[in-house]
């Protein structure tokens, strides 16, 4: 590299309609090769850690939701997972099981908003379409369920919220039969489409060795042809009973990272299939009265479960001392949470493990050396979120 | 953390008395940490070539104040393990930057959130908060709701009379 070359400075973002939110990147070009990317990033912090060391342990779970905004049940699996461990409490197979559902159906969701404004970006807007048509259907179910569509803080610790209500198997099932054939469709408009194989074969290519080093995980780490995932290495939630295949990639080119995740969404349809055929009954929550609040009707009828219920929500519980973390493999990665309990009601640390923060930290390493234009391309292919990034 | 009891051993008996194991994972002393690292990232059988998280406690009231928690993750044994070590306020910390790449960031994050320097960091500046912020916000000591709360928060609509004054503070 010459001393005395010049190269064009261009300012990508914050208010980006591809950067997926606030996200900037500065590029240095010589002509339309990228010689050097910053990324900047902090734009929607909002101190979710500290806020969360304000609040009681069933307070920050609301915080949680926030984060990765397309995918509020994995953060609170995640988040609930690290509180069971530090508690040492253990959830009935009936709530593991409706764990892993809802899990999975949002993972289907977060990859249809992924592939819909993904293909946008690059120029196919039609799918946007029929992706938000199905994520609509999941949303539907995720309301009925929970009560919210995007924020449903319904995974509690010790289990979930309520059991789910009656018609829950048959809207799941009629999601589970129609879904497969609507993959195909997207597939039809993307896999073999002579654009879409041009715009993304070698483009943004991360190699094995640069992917462990930058501490990538989820589709992107799997595209670059590295068996993990951490439903499999460190099985959670009994996401042992099921059976499922971890899609993997050879080169870790933005094809791949498409190709992965168009294999998880079947994967995670087949997982959903299960869990919904063989739905144990029993309770959906631990037999934890110190930390389980009781169920709505209990409240309603009996003065012993009205204290209590008050006794939580107000003071909260308070965990013996030590540290957990707790991960999933949440749509981006691995989410963790590492919890520091000093033996008092609110969590004296509340660290995120923020899956899209690490892997947005190897885009500049992937951009370096391509063409401008394919910045945009290799930001979608990531799957960033900025809530979770900047928390 | 989840790390076998064969992989503590060996630990102990390549470094012996300068790491001690307690529940949470392992500590070691700051000069060795980047030695015990390195070990266990190449050695052979333990693998642990993943860094998933790095992050600074503050145990406030607690000598030495700070605590860098190293979480690593062997993808061929299939285990976590945690590695501390014990930092002082005003003292600093070495980079394991050039270890993983992934450190280069999260280093940053620690140093934003707690003011904790680490030597030899290749570019050691503010990540999530703005450049000329002031404080570290996720010391304990720093109010949650932040400085200047509780005082009103001046609109300029005159741009001339405003720009010779300084409204916040």
């Amino acid at each position: 590299m010459a001393e005395d070359k010049k190269y064009m400075t261009i300012n990508m973002g914050p208010q980006h309609p591809a950067t997926h939110g606030v996200l900037r990147v500065v590029l240095e070009l010589d002509g339309e090769i990228i010689v050097k990317a910053t990324p900047y990033i902090g734009y929607l912090h909002r101190g979710v850690e500290k806020l969360a060391e304000a609040r009681t342990y069933l307070q920050a779970l609301t915080l949680t939701d926030r984060l990765d905004y397309t995918n509020g049940l994995s953060n609170n699996l995640a988040y609930c997972l690290a509180c069971e461990k530090l508690l040492d409490i253990e959830v009935p197979k009936r709530g593991q099981y409706l764990r892993v559902l809802l899990a999975e159906l949002q993972r289907i969701a977060a990859h249809l908003i992924w592939i819909g404004t993904h293909a946008l970006d690059i120029g196919a807007m039609t799918l946007l379409f029929y992706a938000f048509r199905e994520r609509e259907t999941i949303l539907d179910i995720v309301e009925h369920v929970t009560g919210a569509r995007l924020t449903p803080s319904f995974i509690r610790v010790g289990g979930l919220a309520s059991d789910v209500p009656p018609e829950f198997g048959s809207m799941v099932r009629a999601f589970v039969k129609d879904f497969p054939r609507r993959v195909d469709e997207y597939e039809t408009l993307l896999t073999e489409n002579i654009i879409w194989r041009k715009r993304t074969r070698n483009v943004a290519p991360l190699s094995k060795e640069d992917a462990i080093s930058y501490g990538v995980t989820g589709p992107v780490l799997r595209a670059s042809g590295v068996y993990y995932d951490v439903r499999k290495a460190h099985p959670y939630s009994s996401y042992e009973d099921f059976d499922f295949e971890i899609p993997m990639g050879e080169k870790g080119d933005v094809y791949d990272r498409y190709d992965v995740r168009m294999k998880e969404m079947r994967q995670s349809n087949h997982i959903v299939s299960q869990a919904i055929g063989r739905l144990p009954s029993g309770p959906v929550n631990a037999d934890a009265p110190a930390f389980v609040p009781p169920p709505k009707d209990a409240v309603e009828h009996d003065m012993a479960a009205l204290i209590r219920h008050f006794k939580l929500m107000e003071e909260g519980f308070a965990p013996p001392p030590g540290e957990a973390y707790g991960a999933v493999e949440s749509p981006k990665g691995e989410l963790g949470f590492y919890l520091v309990s000093d033996g008092t009601s609110k969590p004296f640390r509340f660290r995120i493990r923020p899956p899209s923060f690490l892997n947005l930290g190897a885009v500049p390493r992937m951009i370096e050396g391509q063409m401008v234009a394919d910045v945009i391309a290799a930001i979608g292919s990531v799957d960033i979120v900025l809530g979770e990034i900047d928390r | 953390m989840t790390a076998t009891g064969r992989t503590i051993k060996r630990l102990t008996d390549a470094f012996g008395p300068s790491l001690s194991v307690e529940e949470a994972g392992v500590v070691v002393g700051k000069e060795r940490l980047r030695e015990v690292l390195l070990f266990l990232r190449d050695d052979k059988d333990l693998g642990f070539s993943m860094l998933t998280d790095l992050f600074a406690v503050d145990c406030y009231g607690r000598e030495p104040r700070f605590e860098v928690v190293y979480l690593l993750n062997s993808l061929k044994l299939k285990e976590r393990l945690t590695v501390k070590i014990r930092v002082g306020d005003g003292e600093h910390a070495p980079t394991v930057s050039d270890l993983w790449r992934a450190a280069d960031w999260l280093e940053r994050e620690a140093f934003d959130m707690y003011g904790l320097y680490f030597d030899n960091h290749p570019d050691l500046r503010r990540i999530l908060m703005v450049e000329d912020f002031d404080g570290y916000p996720l010391r304990k000591d720093f109010p949650t709701e932040g400085y200047g709360f509780d005082r009103p928060f001046l609109v300029r609509l005159d741009a001339d009379e405003g720009a010779s004054k300084k409204t916040d503070q």
